[in-house]
């Protein structure tokens, strides 16, 4: 693929001929923040998946055998598989032979030796996304980038660009304390006998159509292990974007926190606007042994698809997080915001006693976005506790459902489960709904749910109004407000960014 | 997939067959050729399909009809007695003549199901399987059109005015193998007011259908007990269409029984239109398997319209618990009002509660709301009426009826409550002595 000029380029030529003119069409495509699309040389696998695809990925991630096996085994299940229709989602059907399975940027073939090596569309990709300097040099793989002083906070970063991990950030500084922090597919190569013992442990290669054909061809994504008694030294945070057109992602993401560990999590998600839709189906295993604890925070920001509901992101993804030890701790916060089918569970299974599980979510869907999402806690263990706050905001010509579980076993004695589902509609062409499964097979457990539907309160708008607002800035603030709860379970960075998000995803909603 | 498919009609081709298509009238004989159409096309349920996740079909569908001793409570009279009533009695799903009341009634028309499909205009005609067919939507009820199809026998109802006292049907158990399959239909005419009553074990297995059209301003009561029987299976569906400022109250008690599934399909139509649902269960599987399935799907597609829903279930000794219920707010139904509860007090470890309480809504100045607690008993109210000297027993008692009154306050009439009150509190004494 040439490398063309991207129509932010054109417009900037034509500044001055017609300013207005550039200034509307800016301004009604600008809704999107991070929908442009950066013209990178790309090698791409051809289209389709099928067992030499599944190879091929296998080879060109230099996989062992033992690896490419479980992926030819995930395939053969996925072939006799159906896609699942219970959710209350929408689309046409999905074509999984018109897709590109792997597409890595041409440059990352070697290592550059220093910024001027590096591709500029890559590092302009990443000056556009906000990631400072130096850690767009770790990014872009450059040697001995990682004595370079680093500036403010530290967050350890690994970006994903379409389907393969470009680079992880402070890797000398995390394995110090015993951290390792790298791709899925160095993983593989360098700890074979973690992946061995916990890859498909918490997901297996049977689990959901869609975790399975991650299973088989997923090219890319991130591990964590952090050693007993370990508390990460910063945040770790991954990066996905879907660039190239027509390409899947499929990411893969291992956290093992081992026996009395700590670490927060962060990941976030964009990508470029296309008239077509993409396919993202990712599996995130998370593994908690004794006392161990993980946050695990997600602000998804794909791409939604115009208001007519042209493009976006189809996102099925699989999330699931096994508490093993006991008393060990989960906790999702999901701020979802993008995306024009989403699908995603974020799940608990609480088997050690005394563990819990938390899920706190946000999803917002405006015009004709979908979003089917939810969790499952499952409690096994003793005295397990599970809190679930979920905020469904719904818009325009969207439909937003909470689909969730809580299940306690006969074993889960003293369990406890509090779930609140609130629902808020703007405007009368949207729809809210809500689908809560109970299931309670013993008696000293206690399980609550609560859930209500409300509109923006009229008098709530009125005194914003009434004190200088414009309608959309009232809108924003009485949502954020509504979704305050989950905001407060946000790591403080992402609790800013998905604050602005929130008032974002809701431009044009009212009025 | 096919070889589930496969397996499905053969399963409902099986009871087709074993059933006779009952003949007579000519709308009656198309109905029944509509309702099989439908059954055929939807087939029986299996506990693969998402709406029976809970409950386990098997016995409903299945050919022959599982035997079921009689019972006969010698130590209380029957329920309602004490209530001035019109008497209509079936005997293992046949009307009998001979027990019941004269059915004259000021304010009612009442006929036999057969009468009327005898008669070629017949108002009973716009009811009869088109509430059911309604009602199929989004969710199939496949048990709901055998009924349409093969109900052997039933009762139509029409208020005109102010029906001079409540229709109480009576369903008596005689032979250990019945099958009884009835339908009935209601018509409550405009400003209307119409109480209709229900007991009785009906037969070792019970289908009933009940449709019931409320037009503007009226008032349809419907109160109904499952009594002590164990052994009997039930499946009984109500579907209702409610016109402009009607009113629908349904309160429904259910002591024992192997199996129970009691549907509920609302469809509030007419603006300010009102819908109560409750229901209160009580359930011991200490001789007998207990399980009891609630499952309620309430539509409002009209403005200013509220409905309500109250389920409470107090299970013992294995007895297990179901609860399904929706609430879908159509595309311009303003201001509704939709409120639903559902909980379960687990009185020991083996006791289990499933629910889904679901909410679907496509207008956005509604007010709906959904709960659901599953629990213990209160270890402290236990302890606080145990220091006042009340024994373990008798305070749990007590805390158990407390639990379920706020389903008994859904009665209106006050009478009938404390009816269903007395009768609680005899049958949990009985279980405390024996």
């Amino acid at each position: 693929m040439a490398a063309l000029d991207t129509d932010m380029q054109d417009t900037q030529v034509k500044d001055g001929v017609d300013r207005e003119t550039v200034e509307t069409v800016q301004a009604m495509g600008g809704k999107y923040k991070y929908g442009w699309e950066t013209e990178i040389e790309m090698d791409y696998a051809p289209k389709g998946v099928s067992e030499d695809i599944v190879r091929l990925i296998s080879e060109k991630n230099g996989e062992p055998e033992w690896m490419t096996d479980w992926r030819l085994q995930a395939f053969k299940r996925w072939k006799q598989m159906d896609e699942p229709e219970w959710a209350m989602l929408n689309y046409p059907a999905i074509d999984y032979q018109d897709q590109y399975y792997y597409a890595r940027p041409k440059s990352m073939a070697e290592k550059p030796k220093s910024l001027d090596e590096v591709d500029p569309k890559l590092l302009a990709t990443y000056d556009k996304l906000g990631i400072p300097l130096k850690e767009q040099m770790i990014l872009a793989g450059i040697e001995g980038a990682e004595d370079a002083p680093a500036e403010g906070r530290k967050v350890a970063v690994d970006a994903v660009f379409d389907s393969v991990s470009v680079g992880t950030t402070f890797q000398a500084e995390l394995k110090k304390a015993g951290v390792i922090f790298c791709s899925i597919s160095d993983a593989i190569r360098e700890h074979p006998e973690l992946v061995k013992k916990y890859l498909g442990s918490v997901v297996p290669i049977t689990d959901n159509f869609f975790a399975t054909l991650n299973s088989a061809v997923f090219s890319d994504g991130s591990f964590v292990y952090i050693p007993p008694g370990v508390r990460c030294p910063m945040e770790l945070s991954t990066y996905f974007r879907i660039n190239a057109e027509n390409t899947g992602q499929f990411e893969r993401t291992l956290i093992i926190a081992d026996k009395g560990s700590y670490v927060s999590y962060l990941e976030g998600c964009t990508a470029p606007k296309r008239d077509t839709h993409q396919l993202h189906a990712a599996v995130v295993e998370l593994v908690l042994l004794e006392d161990a604890e993980i946050k695990y925070s997600t602000v998804q920001n794909w791409y939604p698809g115009d208001e007519e509901g042209r493009g976006g992101i189809y996102n099925f993804v699989t999330k699931r997080a096994d508490c093993r030890g006991d008393r060990s701790k989960v906790m999702w916060t999901q701020v979802e915001t993008g995306s024009a089918i989403t699908w995603k569970y974020p799940s608990c299974i609480l088997r050690g006693d005394d563990s819990q599980g938390e899920f706190y979510s946000i999803a917002i869907a405006n015009n004709a976005q979908q979003a089917d999402t939810g969790t499952k806690m499952v409690h096994l263990g003793k005295r397990t506790k599970s809190r679930i706050v979920s905020k469904g905001i719904s818009a325009g010509r969207a439909q937003n459902t909470y689909r969730g579980l809580v299940s306690m076993h006969p074993k889960a004695k003293e369990s406890r489960n509090y779930t609140q589902c609130d629902s808020l509609l703007i405007g009368d062409k949207c729809g809210a709904h809500t689908v809560p499964y109970i299931e309670v097979k013993n008696n000293s457990s206690r399980v609550e749910h609560e859930a209500t539907t409300s509109k923006v309160d009229d008098e709530q708008m009125f005194y914003c109004r009434q004190r200088g607002m414009d309608e959309e800035e009232a809108v924003a603030l009485i949502v954020n407000g509504f979704a305050r709860e989950v905001l407060q379970a946000l790591p403080m960075e992402f609790a800013m960014e998905a604050q602005q998000l929130v008032a974002i995803s809701l431009e044009g909603s009212v009025g | 997939m096919a070889v589930a498919q496969q397996a499905k009609q053969d399963l409902t081709e099986s009871r087709i067959t074993a059933l006779d298509l009952p003949q007579g009238g000519v709308w009656g004989n198309a109905a029944r050729a509509d309702a099989l159409a439908r059954l055929r096309a939807m087939g029986l349920p299996t506990r693969r399909d998402e709406y029976w996740k809970f409950t386990d079909p098997t016995s409903l569908t299945q050919v022959a009809a599982p035997r079921a001793a009689l019972f006969e409570a010698k130590d209380e009279g029957p329920i309602f007695d004490g209530v001035d009533r019109l008497r209509v009695v079936f005997v293992d799903g046949v009307f009998d003549p001979e027990q019941s009341d004269d059915l004259s009634l000021s304010g009612v028309e009442i006929e036999r199901l057969s009468d009327a499909m005898a008669r070629d205009i017949h108002w009973a005609r716009e009811f009869y399987g088109k509430l059911e067919t309604a009602g199929q939507v989004p969710v199939v009820r496949p048990l709901a059109a055998l009924n349409t199809a093969f109900a052997q026998d039933g009762i139509v109802i029409r208020a005109t005015g102010k029906a001079e006292k409540p229709v109480s049907i009576i369903y008596l158990h005689r032979s250990e193998n019945s099958d009884a399959i009835l339908h009935h239909v209601v018509r409550v005419e405009e400003g209307a007011e119409l109480t209709v009553l229900e007991n009785g074990p009906a037969a070792a297995r019970f289908n009933k259908c009940m449709e019931i059209s409320v037009a503007d301003r009226g008032t349809f009561h419907h109160l109904r007990a499952q009594g002590r029987d164990h052994e009997r299976r039930a499946a009984t569906h109500m579907f209702a269409r409610l016109g402009e400022e009607s009113v629908y109250k349904s309160f429904t008690l259910t002591v024992n029984g192997v199996l129970t599934r009691n549907e509920h399909v609302i469809e509030l139509t007419g603006d300010d239109a009102i819908a109560h649902v409750a229901g209160a269960a009580m359930g011991d599987a200490r001789t007998h398997p207990y399980h009891h399935d609630d499952t309620v799907f309430i539509t409002h597609d009209a403005e200013r319209c509220e409905s309500r829903q109250v389920f409470k279930k107090v299970l013992r000794n294995g007895a297990e618990g179901v609860f399904q219920g929706k609430i879908l707010v159509k595309p311009g139904a303003q201001k509704t009002d939709g409120y639903q509860i559902s909980q379960a007090l687990l009185l020991d470890e083996e006791a289990s509660f499933q629910a889904k309480p679901e909410l679907e809504i496509y207008a956005d100045d509604v007010k709906c709301s959904h709960g659901s607690t599953t629990g213990a008993i209160d270890e402290t109210a236990l302890f606080y009426l145990r220091a006042r000297g009340v024994p373990r027993e008798t305070a749990t008692d007590l805390l158990v009826l407390a639990f379920i009154d706020e389903a008994i306050s859904e009665i209106e009439d006050e009478r009938l409550a404390n009816d269903i009150r007395v009768r609680l509190q005899m049958w949990l004494e009985r279980r405390r002595r024996g």
